[in-house]
């Protein structure tokens, strides 16, 4: 965890509301696949919790959805401006569990967190299979970022303007040796139901502090209390207990 | 005497900054971002006789220049407290915490204070009767001048440190509140706890806080709380730790100049990690400006 103030290279649209800004940071140091970082937006009081998209030292990249106040600020900065941003935070996806073939499972603003886990496990020797899941075609980003990667790329979109009809759930690969998963809750409880192996889901929740402090991202699970941001994001399915 | 050191109930702290409860969990965290045993002390996580998970999430919501929470005293129980969080804790800050407890009945508090008055490493009990978050307890005690006085009593009963009683905004008249409490025996008060507050989800017609209702705190609360802080320290003999928006140095001087002997910090810990630690290292400088040699000359100078 460090509290860094890091330069805008690049903030460009990648579809009509999600946008990918990269920063850069002298002593930034590589981040966590599934973890997140916490940004100061200008006028706005508490920080915005975004996960890593791709990262190496000295910079990182995230894809962010603009759904409100801090997002349009962020959407309208320019390279060269900085931001207060607190890196390094949360316990991310474990890759020691993949197995040769694991699905990695994305939905809408979820997709971005897989994308360097992709690229670890690749850099591993495993062949992950992604499928991304988005509402409609105009919504669909990275197929081209995760191909490029060498990973099996399958897209899927809610009303079949794109890609195979359906959910990520429709296109579940035949063979898989582990799944890792990111997106709206509805979505991580169909992947928990329709998944046949073991595997890995990263949560969202409203952050106070975004490191543990605070206790406002607080979850129940079977192994005790978490905090999304601290434990979390990332849980094991075995520890999951949805609430209600 | 330091210019920055300042004397709570018989304790002197090396300077009046003091993260306030829930905001700094019991150290540990914040021990990660900075060598923590530059604060006066902090006041550790609402303890209470049982565990507790709290409310159910969202918890959290902003607002302008400020937060609301409604975390509902999550805590893993006095027991625990004990056993895990304090020895951890011994590594990583070595002066004396303050233990701030909560309850549901005045032998609930009793119970905590007791216990905890018990460790050395406790300095000072905080009794928080000012929770907005939990039915049947917390807030409850805080607004009745009759149960606060009660809990006082009875805490003071069974413990031998300072006890200060932590108290609720969401009164007609705090300071009947804290006459009641130091005529019961407190040896201190602290004010204010956060203001009942809530904000709708437009786009989802919902609270955005699944509680509804919770507490507001961050610089929005902080004139309510500067005000608040300077009709109690006309109303009491016994010493006041200001909070309520403090987030600089000057925030400080300005409760301290309205009589507060010591100031907790808040939600300003959970937007900078550091918080604390700049707030008191900006303070000789903002000293400086305003010509304070030190801090004590400024008690109850409005």
């Amino acid at each position: 965890m460090k509290q860094e103030i890091l330069t805008i290279t690049e903030n460009v649209p990648v579809t009509s509301c999600v946008y990918r800004m990269r920063l850069e940071g002298a002593d930034l140091e590589a981040q966590n696949p599934g973890g997140f970082v916490n940004i100061r937006v200008d006028g706005l009081f508490l920080r915005r919790p975004i996960s890593v998209y791709d990262s190496e030292p000295g910079s990182l990249t995230i894809l962010y959805k603009v759904v409100g106040k801090g997002t349009e600020q962020m959407a309208a900065m320019k390279p060269g401006e900085t931001l207060d941003v607190l890196t390094g935070l949360g316990n991310g996806y474990d890759l020691s569990k993949s197995g040769e073939a694991p699905v990695l499972l994305g939905g809408g603003v979820g997709v971005p967190p897989l994308y360097l886990l992709a690229k670890k496990l690749i850099a591993e020797g495993k062949k992950p299979q992604a499928v991304l899941g988005f509402n409609t075609a105009a919504e669909v980003f990275g197929e081209a970022e995760f191909k490029a990667l060498g990973c099996g790329v399958t897209v899927t979109t809610a009303d079949g303007s794109y890609g195979v009809k359906g959910f990520v759930t429709d296109a579940l690969p035949a063979e898989y040796s582990y799944f890792y998963t990111c997106g709206p809750e509805p979505m991580l409880r169909a992947v928990y139901r329709a998944t046949k192996t073991s595997g890995q889901l990263s949560f969202e929740e409203r952050m106070g502090c975004g490191f543990g402090a605070c206790m406002g991202c607080s979850c129940k699970t079977i192994t005790g209390y978490k905090r999304i941001c601290r434990e979390g994001p990332v849980l094991e399915k075995e520890e999951v207990l949805w609430a209600d | 005497m330091g210019r920055l050191t300042v004397n709570l109930c018989g304790i002197e702290l090396d300077n009046p900054v003091i993260p306030a409860s829930g905001t700094f969990g019991f150290g540990y965290e914040f021990a990660q971002w900075y060598d923590i045993n530059c604060l006066g002390t902090f006041s550790f996580k609402g303890t209470t006789k049982d565990p507790r998970f709290g409310n159910p999430t969202p918890r959290i919501a902003e607002c302008p220049a400020g937060m609301i929470n409604a975390v509902g005293l999550q805590n893993p129980g006095v027991d625990k407290v004990i056993a895990e969080e304090l020895p951890k804790l011994k590594e990583v800050f070595h002066k004396k915490v303050m233990a701030n407890v909560s309850g549901f009945s005045v032998e609930d508090y009793a119970y905590t204070c007791e216990r905890l008055d018990a460790e050395e490493q406790v300095g000072w009990l905080e009794v928080n009767i000012s929770c907005p978050n939990v039915h049947g307890g917390g807030m409850s005690f805080g607004t009745d001048p009759k149960a606060a006085a009660e809990v006082t009593a009875a805490v003071k009963k069974v413990t031998t440190k300072p006890v200060i009683m932590k108290l609720s905004p969401n009164v007609t008249d705090i300071t009947a509140i804290a006459k009641a409490c130091e005529d019961a025996g407190a040896d201190g008060v602290s004010l204010i706890n956060t203001l009942q507050g809530m904000r709708i989800n437009l786009r989802t017609r919902k609270p955005v806080i699944k509680n509804v209702m919770g507490g507001v705190s961050g610089p929005a609360v902080f004139p309510v709380a500067l005000r608040m802080v300077w009709q109690v320290c006309r109303a009491v003999k016994i010493p006041v730790i200001g909070m309520g928006g403090v987030s600089t140095a000057e925030d400080v001087l300005e409760m301290m100049m309205a009589g507060a002997t010591a100031v907790e910090v808040g939600a300003a810990n959970l937007t900078d990690p550091c918080a604390c630690r700049k707030i008191i290292e900006d303070l000789p400088a903002a000293m400086d400006k305003y010509g304070i040699k030190s801090l004590q000359e400024l008690k109850g100078e409005i």
